[in-house]
């Protein structure tokens, strides 16, 4: 039900970005979804890709601080509404979103949005009791 | 001519000498015979007191540094009971401890003497109104006015440093005429009279005397125009005593060292051979008058040279050139004495940091800006902004502690810090402090 995701601790220099993106590449990675959170002075770049175990490794050696943290990849009708509804339930549960955005490829009609929560398990838990499908990372990583 | 103590300040070179050499000898015996320290010293090398007949022996002192503070924090090189000590005073250490420091009741009677000697000189008398913007506290530089002001009898203002505004409005409503503070700290002071739509060239001030960082001839100049003052220099640092170790008169051509109290020397840093006046080295200090922290051969690590030549003033004191530079790696920001090992050790009790970082200082218009980039450890194991925020403020609290500044904290990636083989650069200083010559 978790799925792996890479975050990547970036300072606001020009080009760390690609070289981010180029390191990934050489090691034949493929990126399926990101975001950035951003500061002044630094940013954390968050992925999902095909082999997060492999993709840390390649980055940790290129000298990157890299940490793997575990996320929902979930389905979200994709119509007015979809969004609210499964937020809805994280309100109803008093579960906190840290973070989310959306992914770039889609499940049959279905959005994919992904989450960061605090307590994961629970997240499960309430999604799954509403009928909410979450997605595994291999699903994710075949569609 | 301004003088506090004109018979003092103007004692010949011989009767001068005679003095020194006298209360030297005094000196050797009281520090042998009441620290422990240098009595090791002393007998580590087969010195005996007896053997400093006069300041002719001077040089076969040994030297007393930073070190040895350390190694007796906190009281250690005290030479008197706590029972007769009035007064603690401390600065930064190279590492966690400070540099503890404390006077009797007589210490602190000769301390507001030469700081008298000192306001004196620029023309300070009991009809002024004297602003005191050093700091009070552990840092000399508010007490030590405070006191030489109240010495002569002028109507002391312990404002302590900061609240700029405020200062400004102080010295319009009360017509203060003697300012005391740090050279950045007067030109904020006058950049803060602009703000505030006030020509600081009309206020009742006439002189300041501004110390406990270095300044060049053109801040000077600058400070003069901007305040239409006199700006002084004075010198001193909390081992030797504090503010008022020396200090400019009018003619502005070097601080006169209060010799009847000090032996001033300029030593090679790398060889400790005594430099003949005009050589340019390490200025050194050993007190002559002193009874809870003698001190010998006290190396400060700042650069300078010595001026023997007759003073158009009358005073025969030697004259050193403002400071040049240091011997070691401290940065004076704000007033404050900083160490890079200080951060060091901030840095390696917190786990989530990596010991590597640089200093950055700058001067954005009157003040100084502290950064210091941290590079974070491999292993965060948080990916969200506000845990990295947390851990910014957490750093930069740490500091600001030990360090008693504030300043921003960077994190940076792992490895981008230069490491460099043997001592690695650790100050990145954009300003100017030391100037030319």
């Amino acid at each position: 039900m978790k799925v792996s995701q890479l975050s990547v601790f970036l300072e606001n220099k020009s080009g760390r970005l690609a070289e981010v993106t180029r390191a990934l590449a050489d090691a034949n990675i493929n990126i399926r979804a990101l975001s950035i959170a951003d500061t002044i002075d630094y940013g954390l770049l968050r992925l999902i890709v095909n082999d997060p175990v492999k993709a840390k490794s390649a980055l940790t050696s290129d000298g990157y601080t890299v940490a793997l943290t575990e996320v929902l990849a979930i389905e979200i009708p994709d119509r007015p509404g979809g969004l609210a509804g499964i937020i809805d339930i994280f309100a109803e549960s008093k579960l906190n979103i840290e973070y989310m955005y959306a992914f770039v490829g889609t499940s049959g009609q279905n959005a994919i949005v992904i989450f960061r929560t605090q307590n994961v398990d629970e997240a499960i838990a309430a999604l799954q009791k509403k009928g909410v499908r979450i997605l595994t990372g291999e699903e994710l990583h075949s569609l | 001519m301004y003088y506090w103590n004109r018979d003092a300040e103007c004692i010949s070179r011989d009767k001068l000498r005679d003095l020194q050499s006298e209360r030297l000898v005094k000196t050797v015996k009281h520090a042998y015979e009441n620290v422990a320290a240098y009595r090791g010293k002393f007998d580590e090398i087969g010195l005996r007191p007896q053997d400093i007949r006069g300041i002719e022996d001077l040089s076969k002192l040994p030297f007393t540094g930073k070190l040895e503070f350390r190694d007796n924090y906190p009281f250690g090189m005290f030479a008197v009971p706590m029972d007769q000590v009035v007064r603690i005073h401390a600065s930064s250490g190279t590492t966690g401890k400070s540099t503890v420091v404390g006077y009797t009741r007589d210490d602190i009677g000769v301390w507001a003497e030469l700081m008298a000697r000192t306001l004196g000189a620029g023309g300070t008398t009991k009809g002024d109104i004297v602003q005191n913007a050093y700091g009070y506290g552990l840092f000399t530089g508010g007490l030590g006015a405070h006191y030489g002001a109240e010495k002569i009898g002028a109507s002391v203002i312990p404002m302590s440093g900061g609240n700029s505004k405020r200062q400004i409005q102080i010295m319009q409503d009360f017509g203060s005429t003697v300012l005391c503070c740090t050279p950045s700290y007067a030109v904020l002071l006058g950049e803060t009279a602009k703000d505030m739509g006030i020509d600081a060239r009309t206020l009742p001030l006439k002189v300041a005397f501004l110390g406990a960082e270095p300044w060049t001839q053109s801040m000077r100049r600058e400070i003069e125009a901007l305040l239409n003052i006199d700006a002084l220099d004075i010198y001193g640092l909390s081992e030797v005593m504090g503010p008022g170790v020396s200090f400019e008169c009018m003619e502005k051509n070097g601080l006169h060292v209060n010799e009847d109290h000090f032996i001033v020397e300029i030593i090679d840093p790398d060889t400790g051979e005594v430099l003949p006046p005009g050589g340019k080295g390490e200025l050194t200090f050993t007190s002559l008058t002193k009874q809870a922290l003698p001190l010998l051969r006290y190396r400060t690590r700042d650069i300078t040279y010595i001026d023997d030549s007759p003073c158009p003033c009358g005073r025969h004191f030697a004259r050193m050139h403002r400071v040049m530079g240091r011997t070691d790696d401290m940065l004076i920001i704000r007033g404050v004495n900083v160490f890079p090992s200080q951060i060091e050790s901030v840095l390696m009790d917190i786990e989530e940091t990596e010991p590597h970082y640089v200093i950055v200082v700058d001067r954005e218009g009157a003040m100084d800006n502290l950064e210091v980039w941290v590079e974070v450890s491999p292993q965060i194991v948080s990916d969200e902004v506000r845990d990295l925020e947390i851990l910014e403020r957490k750093v930069s609290a740490e500091l600001h502690s030990v360090l008693g500044l504030s300043l921003k904290v960077k994190l940076v990636e792992p490895k981008t810090i230069a490491r460099s083989e043997g001592k690695a650069k650790r100050v990145v200083d954009r300003r100017d402090v030391y100037g030319e010559g």
